[in-house]
């Protein structure tokens, strides 16, 4: 497919901008608002030009209230507006977790289908970046965890465009967590034309034999640098890209860890209660009699995010993804 | 229109009744001492301060705009991370330093730097807390101060707890708390003043209304005329000073802490002023506004207005003020290298304030970690 379409170098940044264009442009019922994404284009410059190109009824700044930008969404989407809203930082969505949990997540169940809501809530989430506290956590489990949200993580430019076409697309709600640490880090060839890749699938990204590596958003490209060491070692990993923390692919993982028998899960967000216990829970369910050794989590500590001096000490290294697969492998 | 729910209030509580009925928020009256030359147009409200007061107030202001523009200039040599500027909004924090007591309770947003420092914080904690230490948002030295507070307007709610409290304990301080323009459009702005106000709890909440929430301007933040008017709705007084006037906001907080001190509950004080820096060194405000408007609003600013008030006055020899600059320079590089030299932060550090009591679970994480670090060093 991607050999017949005109190609374009981008970064997360633009890959996400460009599906919200083409999106845009397909759909007059598509509004996008949220703190500074209107004349400014959003702190991360993800909504630039769309407000010049589309008008300030369609791309807007709303005044400085989560709450109020997620449920008012809940509005839209009754009537029929399919609404992408922005928040800031995953740091100061929790104003708006009220109206996820208690509105987006259950009209379409309160009103036995008869409500929708047809909306993308976007935000950047996790580490490395330097920032000030509230600005680096992962927490895609607190979204996972609410009945009645589907939460999509892309890892590359060419995956958010894809996801994030479906994710505007999907009848039900979506938590799009964008990786801010790799906004702007990963350049890639993404085809231009409007294209979509289906919700809830895990990707392959590499095949391999000896272990199963899981990981998502700006982890995969850890997990990838780990890999590279493992190899030295005569490993052979293959790499699954979660994509969708909910619903998880199980089929993928179950086919993969009957394949390997060995698993290393990496996630940024705290271990306790981490997406990884459920993965885990899946493995033990579907494949427990092909395990060779137990499975083993690589996750951020069950602490605050510590703020910039102290973030190297909690930021996941791939040297510590390759300690996790050496124990695996030696059990 | 008449602010009917006050009635319990002493003869001094009348006398901020009588300013703030003058200053009228629903006439969008901005109360106002100085004007942008320094000349005194309300002679009957200046403030009694003392001359050498006055002085020590001018140059705590001066030394703050001063350590603010090297802030700046570190983050932009990659020596500092992200840094909120408070250029241009001195004479808020200014105000807060000359009228707060060691007694009273000050909660911070982010954009208070003069106003931590008159509280007892050291610059080189600010520094250390924008180099990315923890340690430099605990204030050691500081009497009743809370942390820097990062999401907009949640630290209001905080105030009215204080503000509670201190009725509870019956002691004899106000809370003074500190919100931006595009805070008092969080929910959590109007949870908190409505708890104060039906707690009568003495809080002073003061909005400093520096015209933009990042690239938002105000008057697309609220369709209301003003901050201050918005007091109608929760039965308490307010009222929108000049934020720029330093005889304005003392007069002011002098009054509304009088008032709250009494027993008669929360003030709200619009301090309206004008970020002439970015939101954060991460922002670029050439996006949002133009030259002209940053032209404008700089002839209102702060520090020049005092300065030519202390001079027409022969208060202050402003001849000497290049001295005096280079001697708060030499200060601010002083402490700034302290912070720069600050011990190393220990892995230990990010789990031992997680918990008074730490989970045996959260221990085995970082011995587990500590035997990975032990790992890592024989690695090639």
């Amino acid at each position: 497919m991607e050999g017949d379409l005109a190609m374009k170098v981008m970064t997360m940044v633009q890959a996400i901008n460009n599906a919200l264009d083409i999106k845009f442009q397909e759909d007059p019922t598509i509004v996008t608002y949220g703190e500074d994404v209107g004349v400014e284009g959003g702190v991360f410059r993800v909504t630039e030009g769309l407000q010049k190109k589309y008008g300030v009824n369609r791309v807007f700044d709303s005044p400085l209230a989560e709450s109020a930008i997620v449920g008012s969404a809940v509005g839209m989407a009754a009537n029929g507006l399919k609404p992408i809203v922005e928040l800031q930082f995953c740091g100061f969505v929790y104003p708006s977790y009220n109206q996820m949990i208690s509105h987006v997540a259950r009209f379409h169940n309160r009103s036995r289908g008869r409500y929708k809501m047809q909306m993308v809530i976007r935000f950047p989430y996790g580490g490395g970046i330097n920032a000030l506290e509230h600005h680096s956590e992962s927490m895609e489990t607190i979204y996972g965890h609410i009945p009645g949200i589907k939460v999509v993580i892309p890892s590359t430019p060419y995956d958010a465009k894809g996801l994030l076409i479906s994710a505007i697309e999907s009848e039900d709600p979506i938590i799009f967590m964008e990786p801010k640490r790799i906004y702007r880090a990963i350049k890639q060839e993404v085809p231009e034309e409007k294209y979509s890749i289906p919700l809830g699938k895990a990707k392959v990204l590499q095949q391999g034999t000896d272990l199963t590596l899981i990981a998502w958003g700006a982890m995969i490209r850890e997990a990838q640098k780990a890999m590279v060491m493992a190899k030295k070692d005569g490993i052979s990993i293959e790499l699954i890209d979660l994509r969708s923390i909910y619903p998880i692919d199980r089929q993928t993982i179950i086919e993969s860890v009957k394949k390997t028998g060995r698993v290393v899960i990496v996630h940024e967000e705290p271990l306790t209660f981490g997406t990884g216990a459920e993965l885990t829970a899946i493995i033990n369910e579907e494949a427990f009699l092909n395990l060779e050794a137990p499975v083993s989590r690589v996750a951020g500590f069950d602490t605050i995010v510590p703020l910039p001096k102290g973030e190297p000490h909690y930021i996941i290294s791939p040297e510590k993804i390759y300690y996790h697969i050496l124990k695996t492998m030696k059990f | 229109m008449k602010q009917t729910v006050i009635n319990d209030h002493s003869v001094k509580t009348m006398n901020l009744l009588k300013l703030f009925s003058e200053y009228n928020p629903l006439d969008d009256k901005m109360f106002q001492v100085m004007d942008n030359e320094g000349r005194v147009q309300e002679p009957k409200y200046l403030p009694e301060i003392s001359n050498e007061r006055l002085i020590k107030a001018y140059k705590d202001m001066l030394f703050a705009r001063t350590a603010d523009l090297m802030a700046v200039s570190y983050q932009r040599q990659g020596r500092m991370y992200t840094y909120p500027p408070n250029f241009g909004q001195e004479a808020i924090s200014g105000g807060l330093a000359v009228v707060m007591r060691d007694e009273d309770w000050f909660v911070p947003a982010f954009r208070e730097l003069g106003a931590w420092l008159a509280k007892g914080a050291t610059l080189k904690e600010v520094f250390l807390y924008f180099i990315g230490y923890e340690d430099g948002t605990v204030f050691k030295n500081a009497k009743n101060i809370l942390p820097i507070s990062v999401p907009i307007a949640s630290q209001l709610q905080h105030a009215a707890g204080l503000g509670y409290s201190i009725r509870y304990k019956n002691e004899d301080s106000v809370v003074y708390a500190v919100v931006g323009d595009g805070g008092t459009s969080e929910g959590d702005f109007s949870e908190a003043v409505n708890f104060a106000a039906v707690w009568k709890a003495p809080v002073i909440f003061v909005v400093q209304n520096n015209q933009y929430a990042i690239s938002v301007p105000f008057k697309m933040q609220t369709r209301s005329v003003n901050v201050a008017v918005k007091s109608y709705a929760y039965g308490i007084p307010g009222i929108k000073v000049d934020g720029n006037d330093l005889f304005a906001m003392v007069k002011v907080l002098n009054e509304a802490s009088e008032y709250a001190r009494a027993g008669n509950g929360p003030v709200l004080v619009e301090a309206f002023t004008y970020r002439r820096g970015s939101h954060t060194t991460s922002d670029d405000p050439t996006k949002y506004r133009t030259k002209d408007e940053e032209e404008m609003m700089a002839a209102t600013d702060p520090i020049d207005r005092l300065r030519k008030y202390l001079v027409a006055n022969n208060i202050y020899d402003a001849s000497k003020e290049d001295e005096l600059l280079a001697q708060f320079k030499k200060e601010v590089e002083r402490q700034f290298n302290e912070a720069e030299n600050y011990p190393a932060y220990p892995l230990e550090n990010v789990f031992k304030y997680t918990y008074v009591d730490m989970p045996d679970d959260l221990k085995q994480q970082q011995i587990e970690h500590e035997k990975f670090l032990k790992w890592k060093e024989t690695l090639q």
